[in-house]
């Protein structure tokens, strides 16, 4: 088992394909076909194209705040395509690809950005919880999901994802204490991107690993080169198994690096150096698992090339469907607080209707 | 019928929740096998086993997060937090998560929880045990906040609050915990939240208060009704959503009103309900809409608290310079 051999104090990462592509333990690759590996290739260029239109949209003055997921998407991609139909994700912030391969439509993502609750309304059946803003309070709900579905005996796995500055927050350290106490079937995987907006993971603990953490709660823990796709899909398929059989919580350090900004609405150039991110450029995930694939014989730069073009395209025509969504009903700024709108909700929603339609002198 | 106070009616009213469905799950720290620092989950864990009657770690905020999560995947938790001090913690879940999850997700996820937890004070308590926190949580959009005053209310406000598809924050007043004990029916029934109740009758001035306080404004009008004054006492059981209607229509007829609570006054619930009262009673008022309330100060520690919290005396005294202003 992975776990065994990577286990929070063995002072290894887990890495299955190298920096150029190539397979450097055959053994641990999961067994999935070509087609599928591209698939999920796919799945990460959709992310990257998605990301790249929303922040061009957003240079442009059309799009609001954005958190780019770039780098980051063999993290995002590998356990969601670890993940069993029935399963859960419980999201941070910064998952597209994992959001995307979990059945929640773009549309619905660019409607979150753009500024409407609707972009929390997933389709039906699709079990994905909305983005969670304040650092780390999310993992709560993965357990408690988690816990749930043991009460309930049914066999669930909860996937939930945080940030290296969410394993500051004391909600990271108390969920992985209730998963453990509890056994709940649930998989927490830290992007560790190296920075919470401007803050470097260094600053972040003290601690040489963010896994480690899980050995002060009792749960098994590994270390992921968090830009393998082979990687991250083994490791989170190992721990989903082991949740599914009733072998309790998984931590999982995806080691990877946020190759843009936080936010739009920073500037990563005043707290780190040109030189570190040109370090982590070939690392990306994407061309790693290019080149991989390029190799196999089973994808071309032109195709490439040209999928790129086609998603840019697609994104942007869902944009297109946002913008001309246009603002939300007012109605359902008051309806949705309670089940039944109580009676001052009604009465301030009915007076302030009545001022808009001019009958209030 | 049984004679129960309000601890056992709290029981009594969890195990009977349980017994009907199987999805309400009780949890929270001392609550499984000691059954509560109070009793009030005593016998449950034993009955329903420990998957669904289970104390937890010390972590209140991992205590309503993980309620989040159970009610989002099927369940209807009831959690306990053990005292009102020690929900500050839970509050980034509570105000973030608990009261929001519907609005955020246009009605697609909701959170039938239920958090109950002690209320008040006047029980000589440590630090940190005697809190009213109805104004933090009737504050906040999407929760809705109860607060019984009697073992039968406590039962049929409960039993809705564990039926109601949205949050509910049950404040149970500690100092009537054991206080007296009342016949409460054991078949099942539900007391609406949302609606206040008029408690007595009367014709010279509207009195609204709940929790503990009820009982001391009971006695206070004794004191008042030898002195001629006949006061309408409103229970008010709901802070979140406020039945405005039955205090409108109370003090439209007596055109004096007063609130009496707990908490500190400034930006307290009384400041809510005079509000409520001149944009609704303005023209009907005799004299100024007053709150009895709770200094702004630090609740004291034992040896002095009997200074922060009101009594019958007090309560009369205020009343009656309202009465004859």
């Amino acid at each position: 088992m992975l776990i065994q051999e990577y286990g929070p104090l063995k002072g290894q990462m887990l890495q299955i394909m190298d920096e150029n592509g190539v397979i450097q333990k055959p053994h641990l690759v999961p067994e999935l076909s070509d087609q599928e590996w591209l698939e999920l290739y796919k799945a990460m260029l959709l992310t990257r194209s998605a990301d790249n239109k929303a922040l061009q949209l957003q240079r442009q003055g059309r799009m609001l705040t954005y958190a780019p997921n770039t780098g980051q998407e063999a993290a995002q991609v590998g356990p969601a395509a670890a993940m069993g139909k029935q399963d859960w994700l419980v999201p941070a912030f910064r998952e597209l690809g994992a959001w995307l391969h979990r059945g929640v439509d773009l549309k619905t993502v660019y409607l979150y950005w753009y500024g409407n609750e609707y972009g929390s309304h997933f389709a039906e059946g699709v079990k994905v919880l909305p983005i969670a803003v304040p650092i780390g309070t999310q993992v709560h709900h993965a357990v408690g999901i988690a816990m749930a579905s043991s009460i309930k005996g049914e066999d669930d796995v909860t996937v939930t994802y945080i940030g290296d500055g969410g394993t500051s927050t004391g909600d990271f350290s108390e969920a992985l204490n209730f998963a453990g106490v509890f056994n709940a079937p649930v998989v927490f995987i830290v992007q560790n991107n190296q920075y919470a907006i401007s803050v470097s993971r260094q600053k972040q603990t003290k601690a040489e690993t963010l896994v480690q953490k899980a050995v002060a709660a009792g749960i098994p823990g590994i270390l992921v080169d968090g830009n393998d796709l082979f990687a991250m899909y083994a490791a989170a398929k190992d721990a989903i198994d082991r949740a599914r059989l009733g072998g309790g919580p998984t931590l999982i350090e995806a080691y990877t690096y946020r190759l843009g900004a936080h936010t739009t609405s920073d500037d990563p150039t005043k707290y780190r150096e040109d030189s570190e991110v040109a370090e982590w450029q070939p690392k990306d995930p994407l061309l790693r698992m290019k080149a991989y694939l390029i190799n196999k014989g089973v994808w071309s730069e032109e195709q490439d090339a040209a999928l790129s073009d086609e998603y840019g395209e697609y994104a942007l025509a869902v944009f297109r469907e946002v913008e001309e969504e246009g603002d939300p009903q007012l109605e359902d700024l008051f309806k949705y607080n309670f089940r039944e709108m109580p009676a001052h909700l009604r009465e301030q929603y009915e007076q302030y209707v009545q001022y808009l339609e001019g009958k209030v002198k | 019928m049984a004679l129960m106070n309000l601890i056992t009616a709290i029981n009594h009213t969890l195990d009977l929740a349980m017994a009907q469905d199987e999805s309400v799950v009780v949890f929270g720290e001392d609550v499984g096998l000691e059954g509560g620092v109070f009793r009030a989950t005593v016998g449950l864990q034993e009955k329903y086993g420990q998957q669904r009657c289970f104390d937890t770690p010390l972590a209140e905020s991992a205590i309503v997060g993980s309620a989040i999560g159970m009610a989002v995947n099927g369940l209807r938790p009831v959690a306990e937090i053990q005292f009102s001090g020690f929900v500050y913690p839970a509050f980034n879940q509570i105000i973030s998560h608990v009261a929001r999850m519907r609005n955020r997700t246009r009605g697609q996820r909701t959170l039938p929880l239920v958090i109950r937890m002690p209320h008040g004070g006047g029980i000589r308590a440590l630090e940190h045990h005697s809190e009213s926190l109805d104004t933090f949580f009737g504050h906040i959009p999407g929760l809705k906040v109860v607060v019984p005053s009697t073992p039968y209310d406590a039962k049929g406000l409960l039993l809705a609050a564990i039926r109601d598809d949205d949050p509910v924050m049950f404040l149970e007043p500690s100092k009537i915990y054991r206080a007296f004990r009342q016949e409460v029916p054991e078949e099942d029934y539900t007391i609406p939240i949302g609606k206040a109740k008029v408690l007595k009758p009367g014709t010279d001035l509207t009195v609204v208060s709940w929790g503990a306080y009820i009982h001391e404004v009971l006695k206070a009008e004794q004191i008042l009704q030898e002195e001629g004054i006949d006061l309408e006492i409103i229970d008010l059981r709901t802070i979140s959503p406020i039945d405005r209607d039955t205090i409108i229509e109370s003090v439209q007829k007596t055109g004096r009103f007063v609130v009496v609570h707990e908490a500190a006054r400034s930006f307290g619930p009384g400041a809510e309900l005079i509000t409520l009262v001149n944009e609704g009673a303005f023209l009907h008022l005799e004299a100024p809409p007053t709150r009895l309330a709770g200094f702004d100060i630090t609740i004291p520690l034992p040896r002095g608290e009997h200074h922060y919290f009101l009594d019958a005396q007090r309560i009369a005294n205020g009343i009656r310079q309202v009465a004859h202003f």
